[in-house]
């Protein structure tokens, strides 16, 4: 199968991620659904076009791994994995209920596909860092995909991260950077400034390629490819609250919900 | 004087058992790698480095990632050692030794070098006496302060074996061995260091020895000291404390702060369950310049000391 002819899959996945990540909000009246959807689509690109996994094996050693850093997006990651076969979907009407496998933030014990628990800012990458080292020593094929916000950037343990992933030329790791510009309050440049975020990593030691993060066809072109030979920094640009009118790069959505108008509308523009 | 201390033999760094039991374990398991921020010397780890270089792990001085890397090599199926300054890889990493390590539940290891006050002169900043306050509610985290260098042999071989995080509190200190007959390891169980019924000197790690040397002092007073070896802080020996909290009165004994480490521990379970006077010998927060000899003498962390915090408690025994 050509690459891009999992396009439409990965639209039609991406379509009901978003609808459905959006009622689990509304429903829970609790979500971070700005965030969710401008990763939806890179989600999407990863579990139905790039990854190699068995969502009934989650432990396969050699699966590839995707780490979500910006652990608050569990509207995005809770309904890739759904959309991937770990869990049925009945399990998403309960997001965020007392006792409720779907936790505000993830934890890897209470999902399968969850490869570690984050919420904290600045943990996935040294995580993912650490399983690509582990695949190296292993000599295993697997790949290892992280997905940080921009915002995030700012925790200074991704640079940590960076140092050794560069140092020790981590060619089997993937850093995806949600640059949606806007961070819980405010857009990042105007709170402690990023760019230029790509002269950073390539000075840090990654390939660096910009991409439009809501382009499956970009998405997969970089996020498919081989590795090279040195780990690879996507630079993915997104609308925070991408495919919703009223909620495209308005800051207030990071954690906004929806009253039931606003529901009924951001359905009817997801179609 | 009748100094019944089990104590004989020359002291011994236990570090240097530490880095040759890792490497047995190393050699026979291909998973065990170790992970450290540039500590490679101060956790003699030079030789390991030498036998298994791609399995020593240097991440430079970056103790957040070197936590989070230790969490993805456990994802990746190593079994990694993490091994920092005691004061670094808690204060330092503690968010990600809770979400990482503790909270994701991986199978890491991690372990604080030169705990407590080994680096003396060199102050607060450098000293890690605060760890056992800062992990104790980290209810999944296993924490081992092994003695000497018999139980430290141990410590390192359980926790490879054992499947979770551990927290292995160790020291540059020379301690003298235990020497106690037919020991056994057992996690999660204080170890009968001497028997006795008047009071119980409850200690951990560089500090036991000491314990037992004041109730070689008590003893010559006519009182009956038992001191317990209690090198798992998590989960709680409470079978111990139920049968310490019988004798009357305890002293705990520990190279930590009095706060939240083993004495808060005790004090909170006894205050609870089966109160009894409790006397904490300890630090009480931000020390003064001084070695750790020095240390030691003036906050009591002696036998005399100890053992002055004995008759304390048995003054206050109903």
């Amino acid at each position: 199968m050509h690459m891009n002819d999992k396009i439409p899959l990965i639209r039609e996945k991406a379509l009901w991620m978003r609808r459905t990540a959006f009622a689990m909000v509304h429903r829970a009246q609790l979500g971070h659904p700005g965030g969710d959807f401008s990763a939806i689509d890179i989600l999407a690109t990863l579990y139905f076009g790039v990854m190699r996994f068995d969502p009934k094996r989650p432990d396969w050693p050699d699966r590839d791994r995707f780490v979500m850093s910006k652990g608050h997006a569990t509207g995005a990651l809770y309904t890739a994995l759904c959309a991937a076969g770990y869990f049925p979907e009945d399990w998403l009407a309960t997001y965020m209920q007392p006792r409720s496998l779907l936790n505000g933030h993830p934890n890897r014990n209470y999902l399968p596909g969850i490869e570690t628990n984050t919420g904290p800012l600045g943990h996935g990458f040294p995580v993912a860092t650490g399983i690509a080292i582990a695949g190296q020593l292993a000599g295993a094929g697997y790949r290892t995909f992280v997905l940080t916000g921009d915002g995030e950037q700012q925790e200074g343990s991704n640079w940590e991260a960076a140092m050794v992933a560069g140092h020790r030329r981590l060619s089997n790791l993937t850093l995806i950077i949600d640059r949606n510009r806007l961070q819980q309050g405010a857009g990042t440049e105007e709170t402690s400034g990023l760019d230029p975020l790509d002269k950073r990593y390539d000075a840090f030691g990654f390939d660096v390629t910009e991409v439009d993060g809501h382009d499956p066809a970009a998405l997969l072109a970089v996020l498919g490819a081989a590795p090279g030979s040195k780990p690879r920094c996507v630079i993915a640009n997104t609308t925070k609250g991408k495919g919703v009118s009223f909620m495209e790069n308005v800051a207030s959505w990071h954690h906004g919900v929806p009253n039931d108008a606003q529901f009924e509308q951001a359905m009817k523009e997801l179609v | 004087m009748a100094h019944a201390a089990p104590v004989a033999a020359g002291f011994q760094d236990c570090r240097n058992i530490w880095v040759s039991t890792l490497e047995q374990l190393a050699e026979a398991d291909p998973r065990i790698v170790a992970v450290v921020n540039d500590s490679v010397g101060s956790s003699k780890l030079n030789s390991f480095q030498k036998r298994f270089p791609d399995r020593l792990i240097n991440v430079g001085i970056a103790e957040q990632a070197m936590v989070g890397i230790g969490a993805g090599l456990a994802n990746g199926g190593q079994i990694p050692f993490v091994s920092a300054a005691g004061c670094f890889i808690t204060g330092r990493a503690l968010e990600q030794v809770k979400a990482d390590i503790a909270y994701a539940g991986f199978n890491v290891k991690l372990v604080g070098q030169s705990s407590g006050v080994a680096y003396g002169e060199l102050g607060a900043t450098h000293h890690s006496i605060e760890d056992f306050a800062w992990l104790r509610p980290l209810a999944n985290l296993t924490i081992i302060t092994p003695a000497d260098a018999w139980e430290t042999a141990e410590a390192v071989k359980w926790a490879a074996a054992h499947e979770g995080p551990v927290y292995l509190r160790l020291s540059r200190m020379p301690v003298p061995d235990l020497h106690i007959a037919d020991r056994q390891f057992r996690p999660g169980k204080a170890e009968l260091v001497r028997p006795g019924g008047d009071v119980t000197l409850i200690a951990c790690g560089t500090t036991v020895h000491l314990a037992a040397g004041a109730a070689g002092r008590l003893a010559d007073q006519g009182i009956s000291a038992r001191v317990l070896n209690f090198s798992t802080l998590n989960p709680l020996d409470e079978e111990a404390l139920y049968a310490a909290a019988a004798t009357g009165a305890i002293v705990t004994v520990e190279e930590a702060s009095i706060r939240g480490g083993l004495g808060g521990a005790v004090a909170e379970f006894t205050a609870a369950h089966r109160p009894v006077p409790v006397e904490r010998v300890g630090f009480p927060g931000f020390l003064p310049t001084g070695s750790v000899d020095w240390l030691f003498k003036e906050y009591g962390l002696s036998p005399e000391g100890i053992a002055a915090a004995a008759l304390r408690a048995l003054d206050r025994k109903a």
